[in-house]
Order: C-alpha cells, then structure tokens, then sequence
C-alpha cells in the first residue's frame, strides 16, 4: 500500500516537474523545475530498493549535470523564449495524440515479438546492484578496467588544457 | 581471497607499464623545464614492453577474470601496436620540436593512446573494449587538434572528435543490446548464452552497432569521410601513428569479436557477407578517390581506406584469413610509419604539409637519395610489389578469400590494386623524374637537415619491408598459431 503511494506521489512530483520545466518561460527557473524531477526520479529508484542508482542519479544528474547546464545558460545567456500564448495548441493536440498511438504501436509490436526482457524480482535485482556488490565488483572483476578509466580521465583532462590554455598556441 | 591480482597485474604488465609511464611523464613534465628526457623515456618504455611482448608471443593466458586478453595473439598485436608507437615517437620529436609544439604532454597522450590500443586490442570483454577504444579516441582527438593556430588542424580535429563521439554511441548501443540479448559482458561467454536465451533480434541489432562503430574506427566506406581531412590536417608524424597503431587496434579487436562471437551460423546470422560487401565498397571507393589527390597526405589517407578494404577482405573470409589479416596489419604499420615519416621531413609550407602539392616536391629525390629510396620502397610496397611485404599481405588475404568461396571478392581487390600502383608510381615520378620548376621550392627544400634518428627509423622500415618480404613465414607462422583450425594452418606457406 505503501510502495503504491510512494510510486504515484513521485511519480506525480516527477510529472509536474517536467511540465513546469517546459511551462517555465525562465531557463534558469526551467532547470531547476528539472532538478525536482531529476530528484523524483532519484526517489522511485530508492523506493525500489536500487540505492546506488538512486544515490548516483542525484550526484551526477542533479548534481554535476545541471550544474552544467546552468554553466551554459548563464554562457549564452539565453533571454528571448517564445510566450506560451504563440503556441499552437492543436499541434501540441497533435504531437500528443500521436506519441500515445505510437506508444501504443510500440507495445502491441514488442508483445507479438516478445522482445521485452522478463521482470526480475525486486529482491534479485536490489542484490545485484547494491553498493556493496557494486564496489566488490568494481575493485577485484573490473579493477584493469577501472584503472584504465582513470588514466582516460586524466588523458581527457591534459587533453582540454592542452587545447585551451595559451603556454600551448 | 583476491590473491588472483597481482599474477594478473605481471600478464598485463606491457600495458599498465606503458599507462603508468604515460601518467609520470605529465608529472616530469609539470616539474621540469628539460623536456629532452621524456621523448627518452617514453621510447624506453616502449622497447621495453615490446621485449616483454615478444617473450609472452609463445603463451596464452588471460588476466581479471578473462577481461583481458594476454599472450599468444594479443602479445603479436601489441607488438605491432608498440612498434608502430616507437617509430611514431622517434619521428615525432624532430617533426615537433621544428613546428614548436614537442611538448611533454604529447608524448604522455601517445603513451596512453598506446596503452588504450592495447586495452582495445586485448579485450576479453565488452567493457574492455569499449573502455580501450575510448583511451585511444580521446587522446587521438587531442594529438589531431595539437597545432593551435593551423586552421585546417583545428577543423579536422573538431571533424574527429563530433563523428568520433557519434559512433561511439553506435559502438555503446550495440554494446547494450548484446549484454541485453546474452546476459554477460564476456565475449567467449557469448555464443553459448545466446543459444540458451534465444534473442538473436536484439544480438543481430548489436552486432550491427557494434560493426557500424569498427566500420568507423577502421574507416571503411561508408564510414570513411573523416578519414583525408584528418589525416591532411593532422600533424604528419601523429597521422601515421592514427593510420597504423589504431587501425591495427581496432582490426584486432573486430577479429576478437569475430572469432569469438559471430560464428553463429547455428542461430541463423552470417556476417561474412556484410564484411565481404564493405570490403569491396571499400576497396574501390578508396583507390578511385586517391586517384584525384594532389596533396600526399590527403592520398596517403584514401591509400588507408583502401588498405582498410584489403584487411577486411581477410576478415571476410572467416578464420580462413585471419592469420593473413595479421601480417598485413604488421606490413602495413611498417610501411605506412615509413611513408609518412618521409613526408614529416618534406613539409615546408607550415600548415603540416596540409597544402603541399605532389608537384612541389619534383626531383627531391635526387637530392635527397636516403628519402628518395626510402619512398620509394615504400610506395613499392603499399601498391603490392612483389618481394617486398605489401605484395604478401594481399597475396595472404585474397588466397584466403577464394579459399573461403569469394573469389568474386578477390578479384576486385586485385583490379583495385592494379589501380592503386597508378597514384603510388606518380609520387615517384614526381620524387625522381621531374625537374623542380620552382627554385624557391628547391631551396627550401635544401634546408632542411633529415635527423640521424629519422634516418634510422626510415631504414629499418625499408629493411623490415625487405625482411618481411622475403621471409614472410616466421610471421604468418606465429600469426596461424592463434587460429588453430586446420584449414588456416594448410593455407600459409
């Protein structure tokens, strides 16, 4: 009963969130309605046991990400929205009448075909993605792989001051 | 528990080695003002993981649970790999230091570059691979972009970098929908998962992906568009590092995928036709186009389309052609450093020989005898010439191809390479028969001095060619080792 209420309570924040950000005519009131639903989002992953999902969605979505889209807004420095009142709502109509049929072509189609990978118990799939597994994964089965990223990471770095800092015209 | 590390860390050594002195050269260079050291380093690390590779060609092995390759086949590719780097290097520091921009951090990308192809080359599984290739796309990004203020080096390393992101995305999608349809991120582990899940939909979607973001790496048409303005606006001695070590890379890596999870006849997929048909676009795609080049580098990169083809026709012939694939990778590395490292001693028009012109190096050949030979062995060899290597590597790949039932396949290579000696020959017609009309030309021409190490890397690649020519057994010997099905092994001589 619970788990129902928290889905839909979340799930509605999540919605509204999206739709404000569109309404939104100030980016930068946009990108934080976008947060509110980036958080939401964040919260169905923990009500469905996936923690570390959950933690990282608000670390790096929430977090580093608009972050940098409020970089980018403040660059561009973007001022002129078209008002709400310009738009013409028979093709908003339109656009929405046709993502549902589409999405319901989607379904009927990935049903016959039975494409759709099976559900995973909540209880399998917490186990498996838990921070603890995660982390033993990450040191002993991916631990080349891991430090190999770091070295790309640095790369990538240098990379960028070599390209953008002035010592190197 | 985990005791297992450490004997893993000794069977990837060749590639943490190189990764970590590719770390401590960004550090020597923040703390030093002497950058002399670093070229010197950096070429110490590289001969000494090749010792280590050779020593390991006769193992097989793998380390991290089977994520990484080792030994046998991936010891031969990280040979080439790191002799391809060697050559780069040793080229690079007089190119460099004469347009100003020998830096330290160059060297430390082409080290991890290096590195990242091995990773690639090596890949046991999914993440390996993608983990590799993206080390060795984001330094080559980097290396392209390296003069600041020519323009056109600007352009082609943007160019690079937007399709490069873009067929990574490729690459990642078919990364995604095979983990979907097996269940496991381990290549050998693949084959079998699909058979039990059944989802040959989703592996077929991958796998066409997955091809599309090879097809790029190793820019075969239709996915070759970045390659002449890269490679033109490149800096010369990094284009042949990119045309020769990441290419050997990423053909590993597709023979890993190949051989290990694309023999699935079982299940109804055949990829063989696909890599037959882009193989021929390939072929005659980029010889018909070096053709119309004016501009050596510009020509030298339809050249690598054109080589890529040959490779592929190889590949198209199953394990027939795999050991042939290999030597050619080898033959073509050390042909390709080498011309491109008489072109980096032949650029006076201070856009990295972007805007050189065939002509203008009328009768360099004559004055310069060392790089007028040198080119010309070379330009031999890639247009196939018997005994020098190029002539084997195609004679290796298209032998395989009519083994394995595509004659049609092999036929259009050979018209095509008999169209390629055409724009091979005319830059030795322009090296050695042409008078140069233009005195300024000639006298600039003069004044550059070709360093004692460039002529050393310039001739053991002309006597490598020579070498692998006329014995081409000890190599496709090795190289058949790691396929060992019977009809690969009756193929070599």
């Amino acid at each position: 009963m619970l788990e129902t209420f928290l889905f839909f309570l979340f799930a509605i924040v999540a919605v509204v969130g999206a739709l404000g950000m569109l309404i939104a005519r100030n980016p930068v009131s946009s990108a934080l309605w976008m947060i509110m639903t980036l958080f939401s989002i964040a919260c169905l992953y923990i009500t469905l046991n996936a923690e570390f999902i959950g933690v990282i969605q608000v670390l790096v979505y929430a977090g580093a990400i608009m972050v940098l889209f409020l970089f980018v807004i403040m660059l561009l420095n973007l001022e002129s929205m078209p008002s709400l009142g310009d738009l013409d709502w028979r093709k908003v109509v339109a656009f929405a009448l046709g993502i549902a049929v589409l999405a319901q072509l989607l379904v009927v189609i990935s049903l016959k075909l039975d494409v759709m990978p099976e559900p995973v118990a909540i209880a399998e799939a917490a186990d498996a993605t838990s921070a603890t597994n995660i982390g033993i994964a990450l040191l002993t089965e991916h631990s080349f792989s891991l430090e190999i990223i770091g070295v790309l990471l640095l790369a990538a770095t240098v990379g960028a001051v070599m390209l953008a800092k002035k010592r190197f015209v | 528990m985990y005791d297992f590390l450490l004997p893993d860390m000794g069977a990837t050594a060749p590639i943490l080695l190189v990764a970590l002195i590719g770390v401590v050269l960004v550090v020597v260079d923040s703390f030093s003002n002497d950058s002399a050291s670093i070229p010197w380093l950096s070429g110490a690390v590289l001969v000494a993981a090749i010792t280590i590779e050779l020593a390991r060609v006769g193992v097989t092995d793998s380390a991290f649970m089977g994520h990484v390759m080792s030994g046998g086949f991936a010891s031969f590719v990280n040979v080439v790999i790191l002799l391809g780097a060697l050559g780069s290097v040793i080229l690079s520091v007089p190119y460099l230091s004469r347009t100003g921009h020998n830096f330290g951090e160059v060297h430390a990308l082409i080290l991890i570059a290096t590195a990242g192809m091995m990773v690639l080359a090596n890949a046991g599984s999914l993440i390996t691979l993608f983990v590799g290739l993206e080390t060795m796309s984001i330094c080559l990004y980097v290396l392209t972009g390296l003069v600041r203020d020519n323009e056109r080096a600007n352009e082609s390393a943007l160019k690079y970098f937007l399709l490069g992101a873009f067929s990574t995305g490729f690459f990642l999608y078919g990364i995604a929908l095979l983990y979907g349809a097996t269940g496991t991120m381990m290549l050998s582990d693949m084959p079998a998962a699909l058979v039990e899940t059944g989802r040959t939909g989703f592996f077929a979607g991958g796998v066409a992906l997955l091809l599309i973001g090879f097809f790029f790496k190793v820019s075969a048409v239709p996915f070759h568009m970045w390659t002449p303005d890269v490679y033109q606006g490149a800096p010369t001695t990094l284009a042949g590092f990119m045309s020769t070590a990441s290419k050997t890379a990423a053909f590993a890596a597709l023979i890993l995928v190949l051989g290990r999870i694309l023999p699935l006849d079982d299940v109804g997929l055949d990829t063989r036709h696909v890599l037959a048909i882009v193989a021929a676009i390939t072929m005659v795609v980029g010889n018909v186009l070096a053709l119309a080049q004016r501009n050596i580098k510009r020509m030298l990169a339809y050249s690598s389309i054109a080589h890529a083809g040959y490779i592929l026709t190889g590949l198209a012939a199953g394990a027939l052609g795999y050991a042939g694939a290999l030597y050619y990778l080898l033959a073509y590395t050390v042909m390709n450093i080498g011309a491109f490292g008489v072109m980096s001693v032949l650029e006076w028009d201070g856009k990295q020989g972007a805007e050189q012109t065939i002509d203008s190096l009328a009768g360099i050949g004559s004055r310069k005898p060392l790089l007028g030979v040198a080119m010309g062995v070379f330009m031999f060899a890639l247009s196939g010439f018997p005994p020098l290597a190029g002539f084997f590597g195609k004679y290796f790949v298209f032998a395989a191809a009519v083994d394995a039932g595509l004659t049609w396949l092999a036929l259009i290579g050979v018209l095509a390479s008999v169209v390629s000696a055409y724009y091979y020959l005319r830059v030795l017609v322009a090296f050695w028969m042409k008078k140069p009309e233009d005195a300024h030309v000639s006298v600039q021409s003069a004044a550059f001095d070709v360093p004692l190490f460039s002529k050393v890397v310039l001739v053991a690649c002309v006597a490598a060619l020579i070498a692998l020519g006329i014995v081409p057994g000890f190599i496709t010997e090795a190289a058949g080792a790691f396929f060992v099905t019977p009809e690969a092994t009756a193929l070599l001589p």
